[in-house]
Protein backbone atom coordinates (compact mmCIF):
# COMPACT_ATOMS: atom_id res chain seq x y z
CA UNK A 1 0.00 0.00 0.00
CA UNK A 2 3.03 2.24 0.28
CA UNK A 3 2.66 3.35 -3.34
CA UNK A 4 -0.61 5.09 -2.39
CA UNK A 5 0.85 7.48 0.16
CA UNK A 6 4.52 7.64 -0.82
CA UNK A 7 3.99 10.88 -2.71
CA UNK A 8 2.68 12.61 0.43
CA UNK A 9 6.13 12.37 2.00
CA UNK A 10 7.53 14.58 -0.77
CA UNK A 11 5.21 17.52 -0.07
CA UNK A 12 7.22 20.51 1.14
CA UNK A 13 6.07 23.66 2.95
CA UNK A 14 7.11 25.65 -0.14
CA UNK A 15 4.62 23.64 -2.18
CA UNK A 16 1.98 24.45 0.42
CA UNK A 17 2.76 28.16 -0.01
CA UNK A 18 2.31 27.82 -3.77
CA UNK A 19 -1.06 26.07 -3.30
CA UNK A 20 -2.18 28.99 -1.15
CA UNK A 21 -0.94 31.46 -3.79
CA UNK A 22 -2.72 29.47 -6.50
CA UNK A 23 -5.94 29.41 -4.47
CA UNK A 24 -5.63 33.15 -3.82
CA UNK A 25 -5.25 33.86 -7.55
CA UNK A 26 -8.31 31.72 -8.33
CA UNK A 27 -10.25 33.48 -5.56
CA UNK A 28 -9.31 36.94 -6.87
CA UNK A 29 -10.27 35.90 -10.40
CA UNK A 30 -13.68 34.49 -9.46
CA UNK A 31 -14.76 36.63 -6.50
CA UNK A 32 -13.48 40.02 -7.68
CA UNK A 33 -13.22 39.29 -11.43
CA UNK A 34 -9.62 40.55 -11.42
CA UNK A 35 -8.14 39.68 -14.83
CA UNK A 36 -9.89 36.28 -14.60
CA UNK A 37 -8.70 35.19 -18.02
CA UNK A 38 -5.12 35.15 -16.73
CA UNK A 39 -5.27 34.87 -12.96
CA UNK A 40 -7.50 31.80 -13.02
CA UNK A 41 -5.29 29.70 -15.34
CA UNK A 42 -2.22 30.95 -13.48
CA UNK A 43 -3.74 30.04 -10.12
CA UNK A 44 -4.76 26.57 -11.26
CA UNK A 45 -1.39 26.07 -12.94
CA UNK A 46 0.42 27.10 -9.74
CA UNK A 47 -1.29 24.21 -7.94
CA UNK A 48 -0.81 21.81 -10.85
CA UNK A 49 2.96 22.27 -11.11
CA UNK A 50 3.52 22.15 -7.36
CA UNK A 51 2.31 18.63 -6.76
CA UNK A 52 5.20 16.28 -5.99
CA UNK A 53 6.68 14.85 -9.21
CA UNK A 54 4.04 16.68 -11.27
CA UNK A 55 3.76 15.12 -14.71
CA UNK A 56 2.74 18.50 -16.14
CA UNK A 57 6.34 19.73 -15.98
CA UNK A 58 9.77 18.18 -16.38
CA UNK A 59 11.61 17.42 -19.59
CA UNK A 60 8.63 16.00 -21.48
CA UNK A 61 5.80 17.59 -19.48
CA UNK A 62 3.10 19.28 -21.57
CA UNK A 63 3.54 22.63 -19.82
CA UNK A 64 7.31 22.54 -20.42
CA UNK A 65 6.61 21.79 -24.09
CA UNK A 66 4.14 24.68 -24.25
CA UNK A 67 6.64 26.97 -22.50
CA UNK A 68 9.39 26.14 -24.98
CA UNK A 69 7.00 26.43 -27.93
CA UNK A 70 5.31 29.67 -26.99
CA UNK A 71 6.94 31.63 -24.17
CA UNK A 72 10.67 30.99 -24.40
CA UNK A 73 10.63 32.17 -28.02
CA UNK A 74 8.12 35.01 -27.24
CA UNK A 75 5.59 33.62 -29.71
CA UNK A 76 2.52 33.70 -27.42
CA UNK A 77 2.95 37.32 -26.26
CA UNK A 78 3.55 38.45 -29.83
CA UNK A 79 0.51 36.62 -31.22
CA UNK A 80 -1.56 38.03 -28.37
CA UNK A 81 -0.43 41.48 -29.45
CA UNK A 82 -2.13 40.94 -32.85
CA UNK A 83 -5.39 40.45 -30.99
CA UNK A 84 -4.80 43.45 -28.73
CA UNK A 85 -3.94 45.61 -31.75
CA UNK A 86 -7.18 44.54 -33.41
CA UNK A 87 -9.10 45.54 -30.27
CA UNK A 88 -7.65 49.05 -29.96
CA UNK A 89 -9.37 52.06 -31.48
CA UNK A 90 -6.71 54.74 -31.89
CA UNK A 91 -9.42 57.29 -32.82
CA UNK A 92 -9.31 59.34 -29.58
CA UNK A 93 -5.55 59.78 -29.76
CA UNK A 94 -5.57 60.45 -33.52
CA UNK A 95 -8.08 63.24 -33.07
CA UNK A 96 -5.94 64.76 -30.30
CA UNK A 97 -2.33 63.62 -30.89
CA UNK A 98 -0.80 65.69 -28.08
CA UNK A 99 -2.37 63.22 -25.63
CA UNK A 100 0.53 60.95 -26.58
CA UNK A 101 2.82 63.12 -24.44
CA UNK A 102 1.13 61.72 -21.34
CA UNK A 103 1.78 58.20 -22.57
CA UNK A 104 5.47 59.10 -22.69
CA UNK A 105 5.48 60.80 -19.26
CA UNK A 106 3.77 57.85 -17.61
CA UNK A 107 6.72 55.58 -18.43
CA UNK A 108 8.71 57.39 -15.73
CA UNK A 109 8.01 54.57 -13.28
CA UNK A 110 9.82 52.08 -15.52
CA UNK A 111 13.06 54.02 -15.62
CA UNK A 112 12.88 55.08 -11.96
CA UNK A 113 12.31 51.48 -10.90
CA UNK A 114 15.24 50.43 -13.06
CA UNK A 115 17.50 52.59 -10.87
CA UNK A 116 15.83 51.33 -7.71
CA UNK A 117 15.97 47.65 -8.69
CA UNK A 118 19.64 47.95 -9.67
CA UNK A 119 20.41 48.36 -5.95
CA UNK A 120 19.30 44.77 -5.35
CA UNK A 121 19.67 42.97 -8.68
CA UNK A 122 22.09 42.72 -11.62
CA UNK A 123 21.20 45.17 -14.39
CA UNK A 124 19.48 42.64 -16.68
CA UNK A 125 17.15 41.55 -13.86
CA UNK A 126 16.65 45.16 -12.75
CA UNK A 127 15.63 46.20 -16.28
CA UNK A 128 13.27 43.23 -16.59
CA UNK A 129 11.70 44.03 -13.21
CA UNK A 130 11.32 47.70 -14.15
CA UNK A 131 9.31 46.78 -17.22
CA UNK A 132 6.53 45.53 -14.92
CA UNK A 133 5.72 49.25 -14.92
CA UNK A 134 4.81 48.98 -18.59
CA UNK A 135 1.53 47.56 -17.22
CA UNK A 136 1.58 45.33 -20.23
CA UNK A 137 1.96 41.59 -19.76
CA UNK A 138 3.24 40.64 -23.23
CA UNK A 139 5.87 43.42 -23.17
CA UNK A 140 7.01 42.38 -19.68
CA UNK A 141 7.34 38.74 -20.73
CA UNK A 142 9.09 39.57 -23.97
CA UNK A 143 11.64 41.92 -22.38
CA UNK A 144 12.34 39.58 -19.45
CA UNK A 145 12.96 36.65 -21.81
CA UNK A 146 15.25 38.66 -24.10
CA UNK A 147 17.23 39.93 -21.11
CA UNK A 148 17.52 36.35 -19.87
CA UNK A 149 16.15 37.34 -16.46
CA UNK A 150 15.98 34.68 -13.76
CA UNK A 151 13.07 36.57 -12.23
CA UNK A 152 10.71 35.84 -15.12
CA UNK A 153 8.02 33.96 -13.11
CA UNK A 154 7.74 36.67 -10.45
CA UNK A 155 7.74 39.37 -13.14
CA UNK A 156 4.91 37.67 -15.02
CA UNK A 157 2.82 37.21 -11.90
CA UNK A 158 3.44 40.80 -10.76
CA UNK A 159 2.72 42.29 -14.21
CA UNK A 160 -0.64 40.58 -14.59
CA UNK A 161 -1.69 40.93 -10.95
CA UNK A 162 -1.02 44.68 -10.88
CA UNK A 163 -2.90 45.16 -14.14
CA UNK A 164 -5.88 43.67 -12.35
CA UNK A 165 -5.23 45.87 -9.32
CA UNK A 166 -5.14 49.18 -11.24
CA UNK A 167 -8.49 50.28 -9.73
CA UNK A 168 -6.97 49.87 -6.27
CA UNK A 169 -3.45 51.22 -6.93
CA UNK A 170 -4.09 54.34 -8.99
CA UNK A 171 -6.86 56.31 -7.17
CA UNK A 172 -4.91 56.96 -3.92
CA UNK A 173 -1.84 58.10 -5.88
CA UNK A 174 -3.93 60.41 -8.09
CA UNK A 175 -5.74 61.86 -5.07
CA UNK A 176 -2.49 62.42 -3.22
CA UNK A 177 -1.01 64.41 -6.11
CA UNK A 178 -4.03 66.51 -7.13
CA UNK A 179 -6.26 69.05 -5.46
CA UNK A 180 -10.06 68.84 -5.58
CA UNK A 181 -10.04 71.93 -7.82
CA UNK A 182 -7.75 70.18 -10.28
CA UNK A 183 -9.88 67.04 -10.30
CA UNK A 184 -12.92 69.18 -11.16
CA UNK A 185 -11.34 70.62 -14.32
CA UNK A 186 -13.61 69.94 -17.29
CA UNK A 187 -12.20 69.23 -20.72
CA UNK A 188 -13.60 69.87 -24.19
CA UNK A 189 -15.31 66.71 -25.44
CA UNK A 190 -15.81 67.60 -29.11
CA UNK A 191 -14.04 64.89 -31.08
CA UNK A 192 -12.54 65.73 -34.46
CA UNK A 193 -13.26 63.25 -37.22
CA UNK A 194 -10.28 61.18 -38.29
CA UNK A 195 -9.96 60.18 -41.94
CA UNK A 196 -9.79 56.53 -42.89
CA UNK A 197 -6.44 57.12 -44.59
CA UNK A 198 -4.97 58.44 -41.33
CA UNK A 199 -6.27 55.40 -39.45
CA UNK A 200 -4.65 53.10 -42.03
CA UNK A 201 -1.34 54.92 -42.26
CA UNK A 202 -0.94 55.42 -38.48
CA UNK A 203 -0.02 51.80 -37.60
CA UNK A 204 2.40 51.64 -40.51
CA UNK A 205 4.12 54.90 -39.53
CA UNK A 206 4.38 53.88 -35.87
CA UNK A 207 6.00 50.59 -36.87
CA UNK A 208 8.54 52.36 -39.06
CA UNK A 209 9.36 55.06 -36.46
CA UNK A 210 9.62 52.58 -33.59
CA UNK A 211 11.65 50.21 -35.73
CA UNK A 212 14.12 52.94 -36.68
CA UNK A 213 14.59 54.30 -33.15
CA UNK A 214 14.20 51.16 -31.07
CA UNK A 215 14.84 48.17 -33.37
CA UNK A 216 14.37 45.70 -30.53
CA UNK A 217 10.80 46.89 -30.08
CA UNK A 218 9.85 46.29 -33.69
CA UNK A 219 8.46 42.78 -33.18
CA UNK A 220 6.17 43.95 -30.36
CA UNK A 221 5.14 47.19 -32.07
CA UNK A 222 4.87 45.47 -35.43
CA UNK A 223 2.51 42.73 -34.22
CA UNK A 224 0.41 45.24 -32.29
CA UNK A 225 0.14 47.50 -35.31
CA UNK A 226 -0.48 44.61 -37.70
CA UNK A 227 -3.55 43.75 -35.63
CA UNK A 228 -4.65 47.38 -35.76
CA UNK A 229 -4.10 47.60 -39.51
CA UNK A 230 -6.37 44.57 -39.98
CA UNK A 231 -9.01 46.38 -37.91
CA UNK A 232 -8.76 49.68 -39.78
CA UNK A 233 -8.20 48.57 -43.36
CA UNK A 234 -11.87 47.76 -43.80
CA UNK A 235 -11.35 44.66 -45.94
CA UNK A 236 -10.32 42.15 -43.26
CA UNK A 237 -13.24 42.38 -40.87
CA UNK A 238 -13.49 38.63 -40.48
CA UNK A 239 -9.76 38.29 -39.68
CA UNK A 240 -9.91 41.28 -37.34
CA UNK A 241 -12.81 39.77 -35.40
CA UNK A 242 -11.04 36.41 -35.24
CA UNK A 243 -7.89 38.09 -33.91
CA UNK A 244 -9.90 40.04 -31.31
CA UNK A 245 -11.85 37.04 -30.06
CA UNK A 246 -10.81 33.53 -31.02
CA UNK A 247 -7.07 34.11 -31.43
CA UNK A 248 -6.73 36.27 -28.32
CA UNK A 249 -8.79 33.83 -26.25
CA UNK A 250 -6.86 30.77 -27.43
CA UNK A 251 -3.51 32.35 -26.67
CA UNK A 252 -4.75 33.62 -23.31
CA UNK A 253 -5.77 30.10 -22.25
CA UNK A 254 -2.31 28.75 -23.00
CA UNK A 255 -0.46 31.85 -21.80
CA UNK A 256 -1.85 31.76 -18.26
CA UNK A 257 -1.29 28.09 -17.57
CA UNK A 258 2.09 28.06 -19.31
CA UNK A 259 3.27 31.02 -17.22
CA UNK A 260 2.28 28.97 -14.18
CA UNK A 261 4.74 26.27 -15.24
CA UNK A 262 7.43 28.68 -14.07
CA UNK A 263 5.85 29.09 -10.64
CA UNK A 264 7.59 26.07 -9.16
CA UNK A 265 8.04 26.30 -5.41
CA UNK A 266 11.83 25.98 -5.31
CA UNK A 267 12.23 28.91 -7.73
CA UNK A 268 9.30 31.02 -6.60
CA UNK A 269 9.26 30.86 -2.79
CA UNK A 270 12.22 33.18 -2.17
CA UNK A 271 12.44 36.54 -0.45
CA UNK A 272 13.60 37.98 -3.78
CA UNK A 273 10.15 37.22 -5.26
CA UNK A 274 8.60 39.54 -2.68
CA UNK A 275 11.19 42.17 -3.58
CA UNK A 276 10.33 41.86 -7.29
CA UNK A 277 6.63 42.18 -6.52
CA UNK A 278 7.31 45.22 -4.30
CA UNK A 279 9.44 46.90 -6.97
CA UNK A 280 6.69 46.23 -9.53
CA UNK A 281 4.28 48.10 -7.28
CA UNK A 282 6.74 51.01 -7.13
CA UNK A 283 6.87 51.03 -10.93
CA UNK A 284 3.08 51.31 -11.15
CA UNK A 285 2.94 54.07 -8.54
CA UNK A 286 5.70 56.14 -10.15
CA UNK A 287 4.18 55.66 -13.62
CA UNK A 288 0.94 57.09 -12.30
CA UNK A 289 2.77 59.91 -10.55
CA UNK A 290 4.81 60.67 -13.69
CA UNK A 291 1.69 61.11 -15.81
CA UNK A 292 -0.17 63.23 -13.23
CA UNK A 293 2.80 65.48 -12.45
CA UNK A 294 3.54 66.01 -16.15
CA UNK A 295 -0.06 67.19 -16.67
CA UNK A 296 0.30 69.56 -13.72
CA UNK A 297 3.56 70.84 -15.21
CA UNK A 298 1.88 71.50 -18.58
CA UNK A 299 -0.94 73.33 -16.79
CA UNK A 300 1.60 75.93 -15.65
CA UNK A 301 1.86 77.08 -19.28
CA UNK A 302 -1.59 76.31 -20.71
CA UNK A 303 -4.50 78.73 -20.82
CA UNK A 304 -7.00 75.90 -21.24
CA UNK A 305 -6.15 73.65 -18.31
CA UNK A 306 -5.95 69.88 -18.51
CA UNK A 307 -7.46 67.70 -15.82
CA UNK A 308 -4.24 66.21 -14.42
CA UNK A 309 -5.97 62.93 -13.61
CA UNK A 310 -5.86 61.97 -17.30
CA UNK A 311 -2.05 61.80 -17.06
CA UNK A 312 -2.43 58.72 -14.86
CA UNK A 313 -4.09 56.86 -17.72
CA UNK A 314 -0.76 56.90 -19.56
CA UNK A 315 0.18 53.54 -18.08
CA UNK A 316 -0.81 50.99 -20.63
CA UNK A 317 -3.21 48.87 -18.57
CA UNK A 318 -5.89 49.19 -21.24
CA UNK A 319 -8.76 50.01 -20.77
CA UNK A 320 -8.76 49.73 -16.94
CA UNK A 321 -6.65 52.81 -16.35
CA UNK A 322 -8.74 55.00 -18.69
CA UNK A 323 -11.92 53.84 -16.97
CA UNK A 324 -10.50 54.43 -13.48
CA UNK A 325 -9.72 58.06 -14.35
CA UNK A 326 -13.14 58.53 -15.97
CA UNK A 327 -14.89 57.13 -12.88
CA UNK A 328 -12.82 59.36 -10.58
CA UNK A 329 -13.85 62.37 -12.67
CA UNK A 330 -17.53 61.40 -12.41
CA UNK A 331 -17.20 60.89 -8.67
CA UNK A 332 -15.93 64.45 -8.24
CA UNK A 333 -18.48 65.92 -10.64
CA UNK A 334 -21.22 63.77 -12.26
CA UNK A 335 -21.13 66.04 -15.34
CA UNK A 336 -17.38 65.74 -15.91
CA UNK A 337 -16.86 63.25 -18.74
CA UNK A 338 -13.16 62.46 -19.12
CA UNK A 339 -13.52 59.12 -20.89
CA UNK A 340 -12.54 60.31 -24.38
CA UNK A 341 -9.35 61.92 -23.09
CA UNK A 342 -8.46 59.21 -20.59
CA UNK A 343 -8.90 56.43 -23.16
CA UNK A 344 -6.83 58.47 -25.65
CA UNK A 345 -4.03 58.75 -23.09
CA UNK A 346 -4.43 55.08 -22.18
CA UNK A 347 -4.04 54.01 -25.82
CA UNK A 348 -0.97 56.20 -26.21
CA UNK A 349 0.40 54.54 -23.07
CA UNK A 350 0.08 51.22 -24.89
CA UNK A 351 2.33 52.52 -27.68
CA UNK A 352 4.74 54.26 -25.29
CA UNK A 353 5.15 51.21 -23.06
CA UNK A 354 6.14 49.03 -26.00
CA UNK A 355 8.63 51.66 -27.13
CA UNK A 356 9.96 51.90 -23.57
CA UNK A 357 10.44 48.13 -23.64
CA UNK A 358 12.33 48.49 -26.90
CA UNK A 359 14.54 51.23 -25.44
CA UNK A 360 15.32 49.07 -22.42
CA UNK A 361 16.35 46.28 -24.78
CA UNK A 362 18.44 48.75 -26.82
CA UNK A 363 20.26 49.76 -23.64
CA UNK A 364 20.89 46.38 -22.07
CA UNK A 365 20.79 43.68 -24.72
CA UNK B 1 23.28 42.06 -3.34
CA UNK B 2 22.81 45.53 -1.89
CA UNK B 3 24.59 48.32 -3.81
CA UNK B 4 22.91 51.72 -3.14
CA UNK B 5 25.48 53.43 -5.37
CA UNK B 6 23.93 51.67 -8.37
CA UNK B 7 20.89 53.93 -8.01
CA UNK B 8 23.02 56.99 -8.73
CA UNK B 9 25.04 55.26 -11.45
CA UNK B 10 21.92 54.21 -13.32
CA UNK B 11 20.21 57.61 -13.21
CA UNK B 12 21.90 58.15 -16.57
CA UNK B 13 19.72 55.37 -18.07
CA UNK B 14 16.65 57.02 -16.58
CA UNK B 15 17.52 60.31 -18.27
CA UNK B 16 18.32 58.64 -21.58
CA UNK B 17 15.19 56.50 -21.44
CA UNK B 18 12.83 59.39 -20.75
CA UNK B 19 14.56 61.53 -23.39
CA UNK B 20 14.30 58.68 -25.89
CA UNK B 21 10.63 58.05 -25.24
CA UNK B 22 9.72 61.74 -25.55
CA UNK B 23 11.68 62.02 -28.81
CA UNK B 24 10.03 58.95 -30.37
CA UNK B 25 6.55 59.96 -29.17
CA UNK B 26 7.22 63.52 -30.35
CA UNK B 27 7.99 62.25 -33.84
CA UNK B 28 4.83 60.12 -33.82
CA UNK B 29 2.79 63.15 -32.68
CA UNK B 30 4.29 65.25 -35.49
CA UNK B 31 3.56 62.54 -38.06
CA UNK B 32 -0.03 62.23 -36.79
CA UNK B 33 -0.62 66.00 -37.04
CA UNK B 34 0.80 65.88 -40.55
CA UNK B 35 -1.48 62.99 -41.56
CA UNK B 36 -4.52 64.74 -40.10
CA UNK B 37 -3.60 67.97 -41.90
CA UNK B 38 -3.00 66.33 -45.30
CA UNK B 39 -6.12 64.17 -45.28
CA UNK B 40 -8.36 66.89 -43.86
CA UNK B 41 -7.39 69.01 -46.89
CA UNK B 42 -7.98 66.14 -49.32
CA UNK B 43 -11.37 65.40 -47.73
CA UNK B 44 -12.34 69.08 -47.90
CA UNK B 45 -11.41 69.17 -51.60
CA UNK B 46 -13.49 66.06 -52.27
CA UNK B 47 -16.47 67.60 -50.50
CA UNK B 48 -16.14 70.82 -52.51
CA UNK B 49 -16.12 68.85 -55.77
Amino acid sequence: MEFLYENFTHITWQMGVMWVIGAALIFLAIKFEMEPTLLLPMGFGAILVNLPFSGAIGEHGPLTTLYNAGIANELFPLILFIGIGAMIDFGPVLSNPKLMLFGAAAQFGIFFTLCLASIFFPINDAAAIAIIGAADGPTAISVAIKLNSEKLPAIMVAAYSYMALVPLIQPPVIKMLTTKKERLIRMDNTAKTVSKQTRILFPIIITVVAGLFAPDSVALVGFLMFGNLMRECGVLDSLSKTAQNVLANLITIFLGITIASQMQAEQFVQWETLLVIGLGLFAFIFDTAGGVLFAKFLNLFLKKKINPMIGAAGISAFPMSGRVVHKMGLKEDPQNFLLMHSIGVNVSGQIASVIAGGLILNFFL
Amino acid sequence: MFEPINFILNLEWMGLGMLGIFIVMGIIIGATYLLNHIFAKIDAKKKNK
